[in-house]
């Protein structure tokens, strides 16, 4: 399939109507979904009304915006109006939202034309796609692999040119680190740039909503569509949408970028080898490498492990079977809400709503969730300091290529370890890309990572384009 | 702070999550939730009392939209996704004992 600024020159040029754009995509599911399950509902009749007025009003000589006709995956945390929207959760199985998440307006006013909503770790919670009620997806590359999670469905559509784009969430890799596994582009965005209204919340100081894209130019398109101000998200910033198509090719001539010792070391020898050669890359475009050591990263994933659970287990308290989604009857109202989350919530979650809730207990507050807030700030401080010597920061995305299904599934901390180098970002709200570069195993992506201040999405674009080019 | 976590935490836990586990689940989770809260011991090493916690990424204030009336969700669209409802209201089952 096309890349997205090439489809959209195409339907806003009538040279390729938004119909046939869309076909193609609607085949390229129907020839993979079974196999690989990423989609868990496509919305045929909707898509297909919404590239019908967008041929209609290109035929009308209008302007139908920058994403004219180009088809887009949502994942299934992000609410559309009428849609089933699962999280993949059988507790929300068979729910349809009454609203738009404002990111699906925005791509609507766009142009875009969403056609369908893919699978993920249940409530975002995971990194392997495994913890789907609705079974784990494939990686398109490799269907032995899995796609990373938790976005690994809107990795996958993206990876199988079902949809040139993809939306994803991140709170502590969700984004990059099944971009990495799949050979895509992601970007966690700085916190607050993109609305977070109708995203399902899993930890509200850490989500945030980005691109997946096979080029560094359609994660910039996409991100420039669905970013600015949103009155219905008080966290939002408040500034329009940055201008970040017109900066990608501003090259790192003059740069100062820093290779972090704590993003590089742990990970596998081929991940190594990749973040080595993109130094390189790097340097060979005219930046300058110095090499840092911030310690406190090391941290990250212990404060993550409980500030994440935390707030998970306040949003998740929603789920109680009164307003929406499953309800299992059982005796009085406290035992219908008990019966319900049991019957509804899979282990995984169960598994950190229990964490999070002994972490925010009393007797436990201070020394767990207390501490955890603590190293946060450390985090935070340490990414000051880091940006004192350099202008953008280097490492490793994951720690190893797409790994084996069934791998780490017994052991949650092995998993968790999968988040250790995307996680700083997520603490310190703060915006990271991961690239495609070079290979490793099984001839498998590896992924390269970019972290920046607070607003530098301009800067990472520009950076990993030099890396795009440099990668062939 | 290194407190291993028992099994009795972890049912009470359960009780305050408003989730019922098996006792399989009891003995899983005492262990799995134990090696998290093992790693996160690795924090509770340092001296942070002179660290100001953070909540949130840019210490959030509160928002206060312009007071004039705005449409808000449909009410119809939003009861039609209820479990269970009467007369336009969610109904969940007895909450108070009988009158006496």
């Amino acid at each position: 399939m096309n890349s997205a600024e090439q489809i959209a020159r195409d339907v806003q040029s009538g040279s390729m109507s938004a119909t046939s754009v869309l076909e193609m995509s609607l085949d390229a599911i129907r020839a993979r979904n079974e196999e690989l399950n990423v989609f868990l509902y496509v919305d045929e009749e909707g898509a297909l009304e919404a590239a019908t007025k967008i041929d209609a009003r290109v035929a009308n000589g209008e302007n139908v915006g920058p994403l004219a006709g180009v088809p887009v995956a949502l994942k299934d945390n992000l609410c559309q109006d009428g849609i089933p929207t699962t999280c993949s959760s059988k507790i929300l199985e068979g729910w349809r939202p009454p609203y738009n998440a404002t990111v699906v307006d925005r791509l609507l006013a766009a142009g875009a034309v969403p056609v369908g909503k893919t699978n993920l770790d249940e409530f975002a919670m995971g990194s392997s796609t495994e913890n789907s009620a609705f079974g784990p997806t494939r990686n398109p590359l490799n269907p032995s692999r899995v796609p990373g999670g938790s976005s690994g469905g809107s990795a996958a559509a993206v990876a199988a040119d079902m949809t040139p784009l993809a939306l994803g969430s991140d709170t502590g890799g969700s984004i990059r680190q099944p971009a990495a596994l799949c050979g895509l582009v992601g970007m966690k965005p700085s916190y607050g740039l993109v609305s977070r209204y109708g995203l399902v919340a899993f930890a509200s100081s850490l989500d945030q909503i980005g691109p997946l894209t096979k080029s560094v130019t359609d994660a910039a398109m996409l991100l420039e569509a669905i970013a600015g101000h949103d009155v219905l998200d008080s966290t939002s910033l408040p500034e329009p949408a940055p201008s970040l198509v017109a900066h990608v090719n501003d090259g790192v001539a003059g740069k100062r970028i820093g290779l972090v010792r704590e993003l590089v070391d742990g990970a596998d020898e081929d991940v190594v080898a990749s973040v080595e050669r993109a130094v390189e890359a790097l340097r060979e475009a005219g930046a300058t490498i110095v090499e840092l050591s911030v310690p406190e990263f090391r941290l990250g994933l212990s404060a993550y492990y409980l500030i994440a659970p935390a707030e998970a287990s306040s949003n998740l308290a929603r789920f109680d079977g009164v307003r929406y989604g499953l309800r299992v009857n059982e005796g009085d109202v406290t035992a219908m809400m008990e019966a319900t989350r049991t019957a509804g919530f899979g282990e995984e979650v169960k598994r950190r709503i229990m964490l999070g809730t002994y972490a925010l207990s009393a007797g436990y507050y201070d020394a767990y969730y207390g501490q955890a807030l603590k190293v946060r700030t450390l985090t935070i401080d340490a990414f000051a300091r880091a940006y004192e010597q350099a202008d953008l920061l280097l490492g490793a995305t994951t720690p190893s290529v797409a790994f084996e299904f069934g791998s780490k599934t017994s052991n949650p901390m092995a998993m968790y370890l999968s988040d250790v180098f995307t996680i700083p970002s997520n603490l310190s709200g703060e915006p990271a890309i991961s690239v495609p570069f070079g290979t490793g195993e099984a001839g498998l992506p590896t992924g390269v990572q970019l972290l920046g201040p607070g607003r530098s999405e301009a800067q990472l674009f520009a950076a990993a384009r030099v890396l795009e080019i440099a990668n062939g | 702070m290194s407190s291993p976590l028992r099994r009795e935490d972890v049912a009470y836990v359960a009780k305050l999550a408003r989730l019922t586990l098996s006792e399989a689940q009891l003995d899983l989770f005492t262990e799995q939730l134990g090696q998290v809260l093992e790693h996160a011991n690795d924090m509770n090493a340092l001296d942070l009392d002179d660290v100001v916690p953070t909540a949130h990424p840019f210490g959030l204030v509160n928002v206060v939209r312009d007071d004039e009336v705005r449409p808000s969700l449909d009410h119809d669209k939003v009861m039609a996704m209820a479990p269970d409802a009467q007369d336009g209201r969610f109904a969940v089952p007895r909450i108070l004992g009988e009158a006496p």
